[in-house]
C-alpha cells in the first residue's frame, strides 16, 4: 500500500520508539500536521516559540537519554530552531530536527518563508539532509537517528519539502549502510594499559570527568575506577551527575567557578585522567599553564577532541564506558597495585585545601543570598530532582552549591551558554518524567527569553517549578563589568523594567509566589513543592552578590579571586585578554 | 609546513560545502583545492593543499574524518606519491620574443594548445616547481593570464616511504 510522505514520518517515527515530539506548525508542515491529528502513539507538545521547542526536545533528550524531536515549519519556523540546535551541538545532545521546506520546485527561488536551512545549521549540526525524494525519506530518517545518538551523540536535521510529503510510494524499513560513518567505540588496548601503568605509577593522580560520562551511561565504571584506584574525581560543568557530588572523593566542578581545591588539584596532579571531556577554556584558563606536572590520559569517543587544546601524553579514543571497563579489568587482573599508603599524603593534601577554602557565601539576616535559594533548594529535594539552569551567575550557583549524585540530574546549557534554555529544558524533562521534580534555577534575566512557555507548561499540565534568582540585573556580566570594567554598569542594569513575575505567572494560569526576606525562602519552596501545578517563585536576592571563586578569562586557574570584601578586589583586578 | 591531503567523499551535493566550510568555520587555510570523480562514480576525490603546524594538521585530518560523508582522508606526506598540476598560460610576446616562448614551451614539455594573432595559449603539466619555473621564464615576455588547476596527487603502489 502506497502512503504520503507525512505518513512514512509517523511510521518512522513510531519505529524509532518516539512517544513526544515538541513543535509549531506552519504553511508547508501542514501535511506532517494533518496525518498527526487522528494519531494516538505520538504527542505533539504545542510551544509557543520554536526556540522553545527546540530546547524542550533537548531537555527531554538529557533527561532520558534518547533523541528529542522536534518539528517546524520553514523558514522563520526553521531559522528559531538554529539557537537550540547549536546549543545542542556544543553540548553533544542528540536531537533530530525537522523543519518543513517550500515545494522543491519553489527551492532557490526566495519563496515566501524560504530559507536555506541546510545552509544554515551546516555548521551546527552533526549531518543534515534536505529530502529530495520521498524514496529517501524512510532510510534518512533512520539514518538521522543513528547519527544523532551514536559516536558523540549530536543535532540532525532533516528539511522537508511541502511536496514530498504529499508524495506516496510505498513504506520500506531498510537496514542501515553507512559506509563513510564508523565511530571508534573499543579503546585501543596498548593505550589503556598504559593508562594503567601510568596510575599505578602516579602518586598525585586526578580524574576529569565531563559530559562523556554522562551520555556514555558510565558513571559506574567511574565510581569503580576512582574507588579502587582511590583516585579524586573533579567535573566539568557537563559533567556534573557523572560522579557522585556528594562522595568523599568528589573535588566539585573545576575551571573558571570551580572549586579552590579542585584547581589546585590540577595545578599539582602529575597524572591527569580526561574523560569524555574536551578541555573547553572554562576548564583550562590559560593553556599553557595548564596542569603544569602532570602526564595527560584522555579519553574521549571523538578523535578531534584529543590534543585539539591540549598536550596529551595517552590518548585513547573510544566509548567512555567500554574503555573505563577495560581500564578497571587492567588495574585489576594486571596492575594489582596497593593504593592505600600512596594515595594518603595526596588526599590529606586535598583535605587540607578543602578546608583552608570551601566554597562559601556571606550570610545575611536581611537580604536574600542567591547561594541560600540552591542550598535550601539541595536541602529540601535532598538532591532528588531533575534541576535545569538558565546561564549565567543562577548556573553557576546552581552547579557549585547543588549535590548531583546522580546523571541526568543537571540540564544546563554548557558550551554555548544559552540564556533562555532552562524554563523550555524543564519542560521537556518533566514530559519525560511526569512524577519527578522538576527545577529550573533562573534569573530575571534569562527567564524572560523563554517566558512565554509558560502557557505550553500551563496547557499540559506540567508542574514545573521555576526559582528565579532575581537580582534585577544581567547578573554575570554585571560581575565582569564590577571587576573588570569599574563598576561602569553598561546596559545591565533591568532595576524597575524587571516585570512582577508572580502576576506573570497568575495570567498565564500558574501559581505566582514571592520570597525577599531569607526567612521566607524555605516557606515559599516548601509550599512550591507541595503544589502540582507549574510555579513561579520570585527569589529577591541581593544584587551585590558575585560568583566566586573566579579565575579571570586567560588567566591560570590556580590564580583564583575570592570573596574578601575588605581588600577591595575591584581595584586591583584587571581584564586578562 | 605544507600538506597536500587527498580525501575520499560521497559524491553528493552539499559535500563540497561541508568541507570548505570545515576549513573556513576553524580557521584553516586551503591553498589549493580540486574535486573529481573516481573510478566509482558514487565517490569523489579531493585533492586539498593546506599548510599549519603537526597539531593543525593533525586537527584538519581528523576534522576531516569526522564529516559523515568523508570516506578516507590520507595525507600524502606520509605516502610516496605523485603530484601534478596544469596550468593554461595565455602568452602576448612580441615578435622578436615568439622563438623564444615556442622554445621553452618545447623544452618543459608543454603544448600549444591555441594560437591567435598576438597570443598564444599554452598547457604545462607538472609539479608545483616546474609550472612555476615555466611562469617565470616566461613573465618577461608578456602572459596576459593564467589558470592552475590545482594540485592532483596519488600514492605510488609497491613503494614505501623513505
Amino acid at each position: 500500500m502506497k502512503i504520503s510522505g507525512a505518513e512514512i514520518i509517523i511510521e518512522s517515527l513510531k519505529r524509532e520508539g518516539v512517544k513526544h515530539i515538541f513543535g509549531y506548525p506552519g504553511g508547508v508542515v501542514l501535511n506532517i500536521f494533518d496525518a498527526l491529528y487522528d494519531n494516538k502513539d505520538i504527542q505533539l507538545i504545542l510551544t509557543r516559540h520554536e526556540q522553545g521547542a527546540i530546547h524542550a526536545a533537548d531537555g527531554y533528550a538529557r533527561a532520558t537519554g534518547k533523541a528529542g524531536v522536534a518539528l517546524v515549519t520553514s523558514g522563520p519556523g526553521a531559522t528559531n530552531t538554529v539557537t537550540g540546535i547549536a546549543t545542542a551541538s556544543m553540548d553533544s545532545i542528540p536531537l533530530v530536527v525537522f523543519s518543513g521546506q517550500v515545494p522543491t520546485m519553489l527551492i532557490g527561488n526566495d519563496a515566501f518563508q524560504e530559507a536555506d536551512i541546510v545552509g544554515i545549521t551546516r555548521p551546527c549540526t552533526k549531518y543534515n539532509y534536505l529530502v529530495k525524494d520521498v524514496n529517501d525519506l524512510s532510510r534518512i530518517i533512520k539514518e538521522a537517528f543513528h547519527i544523532a545518538t551514536t559516536g558523540r551523540p549530536g543535532p540532525v536535521l532533516i528539511d522537508l519539502p511541502k511536496d514530498v510529503t504529499s508524495f506516496k510510494t510505498e513504506f520500506t524499513w531498510p537496514e542501515l549502510d553507512m559506509r563513510s560513518y564508523k565511530p571508534t567505540y573499543e579503546g585501543n588496548k596498548w593505550m589503556i594499559s598504559q593508562a594503567a601503568h601510568s596510575i599505578a605509577k602516579a602518586k598525585k593522580p586526578l580524574i576529569i570527568a565531563g559530559g562523556g560520562v554522562v551520555s556514555s551511561g558510565a558513571s559506574k565504571e567511574l565510581r569503580e575506577l576512582a574507588e579502587y584506584t582511590e583516585i579524586p574525581v573533579t567535573m566539568t560543568l557537563m559533567g556534573l551527575g557523572g560522579f557522585p557530588g556528594t562522595h568523599a572523593l568528589s573535588l566539585g566542578m573545576l575551571g573558571m567557578h570551580g572549586t579552590y581545591y579542585a584547581n589546585k588539584a590540577v595545578q599539582e596532579s602529575d597524572l591527569l585522567i580526561a574523560i569524555g571531556m574536551r578541555f573547553d577554556d572554562r576548564v583550562t584558563g590559560k593553556v599553557e599553564a595548564f596542569a603544569p606536572h602532570a602526564k595527560i590520559v584522555h579519553i574521549d569517543i571523538d578523535p578531534t577532541s584529543i590534543r585539539k587544546n591540549i598536550r596529551v601524553d595517552v590518548p585513547i579514543v573510544g566509548d567512555v564506558k567500554r574503555v573505563l571497563t577495560a581500564l578497571n579489568k587492567v588495574l585489576k587482573d594486571e596492575v594489582k597495585e596497593q593504593w592505600g599508603e600512596v594515595r594518603k599524603a595526596w588526599l590529606r593534601q586535598l583535605d587540607d585545601w578543602k578546608a583552608e577554602r570551601p566554597l562559601t557565601y556571606t550570610w545575611s539576616d536581611e537580604v536574600i543570598k542567591p547561594q541560600f535559594v540552591v542550598e535550601k533548594i539541595y536541602e529540601l529535594t535532598k538532591g532528588d530532582a531533575i534541576i535545569t539552569t538558565e546561564v549565567g551567575q543562577n548556573q553557576m550557583w546552581a552547579a557549585q552549591f547543588y549535590k548531583f549524585d546522580k546523571p541526568r540530574t543537571w540540564l544546563s546549557s554548557g558550551g554555548l551558554g544559552t540564556m533562555g534554555y532552562g524554563f523550555p529544558a524543564a519542560i521537556g524533562a518533566q514530559l519525560a518524567f511526569p512524577n519527578k521534580l522538576v527545577i529550573d534555577i533562573a534569573g530575571d534575566g534569562s527567564i524572560q527569553m523563554n517566558i512565554q512557555e509558560l502557557a505550553t507548561a500551563v496547557i499540559n499540565k506540567l508542574p514545573v517549578k521555576v526559582a528565579i534568582i532575581n537580582n534585577r540585573y544581567l547578573g554575570m556580566v554585571r560581575q565582569w563589568q564590577e571587576l573588570f570594567f569599574g563598576a561602569r554598569y553598561s546596559h545591565t542594569k533591568l532595576d524597575e523594567s524587571v516585570p512582577d513575575f508572580v502576576k506573570i505567572a497568575e495570567a498565564y494560569g500558574a501559581v505566582g509566589m514571592r520570597a525577599t526576606r531569607p526567612d521566607e525562602v524555605e516557606t515559599v519552596l516548601k509550599e512550591a513543592f507541595k503544589i502540582k501545578r507549574t510555579v513561579f517563585m520570585d527569589f529577591v536576592v541581593d544584587w551585590k552578590e558575585k560568583v566566586y571563586p573566579m579565575v579571570p578569562a586567560g588567566a591560570p586557574i590556580d590564580h583564583m579571586l575570592f570573596e574578601e570584601p575588605e581588600k577591595k578586589p575591584e581595584k586591583k583586578l584587571k581584564a586578562v585578554k | 609546513m605544507r600538506h597536500t591531503i587527498s580525501v575520499l567523499v560521497e559524491n553528493k551535493f552539499g559535500v563540497l560545502s561541508r568541507v570548505s566550510g570545515l576549513f573556513s568555520g576553524r580557521g584553516y587555510n586551503i591553498e589549493s583545492l580540486s574535486v573529481g570523480e573516481t573510478i566509482d562514480p558514487r565517490v569523489s576525490v579531493m585533492t586539498i593543499v593546506t599548510t599549519g603546524d603537526d597539531q593543525i594538521i593533525e586537527q584538519i585530518t581528523k576534522q576531516l574524518n569526522k564529516l559523515i560523508d568523508v570516506i578516507k582522508v590520507t595525507d600524502m606526506k606520509d605516502l610516496e606519491h605523485v603530484e601534478r598540476e596544469m596550468v593554461l598560460v595565455k602568452v602576448a610576446p612580441k615578435q622578436e620574443d615568439k622563438a623564444e616562448v615556442l622554445n621553452i614551451t618545447e623544452i618543459f614539455r608543454g603544448r600549444i594548445v591555441d594560437s591567435s594573432q598576438k597570443t598564444y595559449i599554452i598547457e604545462i603539466t607538472g609539479d608545483e616547481k616546474k609550472i612555476e619555473a615555466f611562469i617565470e621564464l616566461v613573465k618577461p615576455m608578456g602572459i596576459k593570464e593564467f589558470v592552475r588547476t590545482g594540485k592532483v596527487a596519488i600514492a605510488r603502489e609497491g613503494v614505501k616511504k623513505k
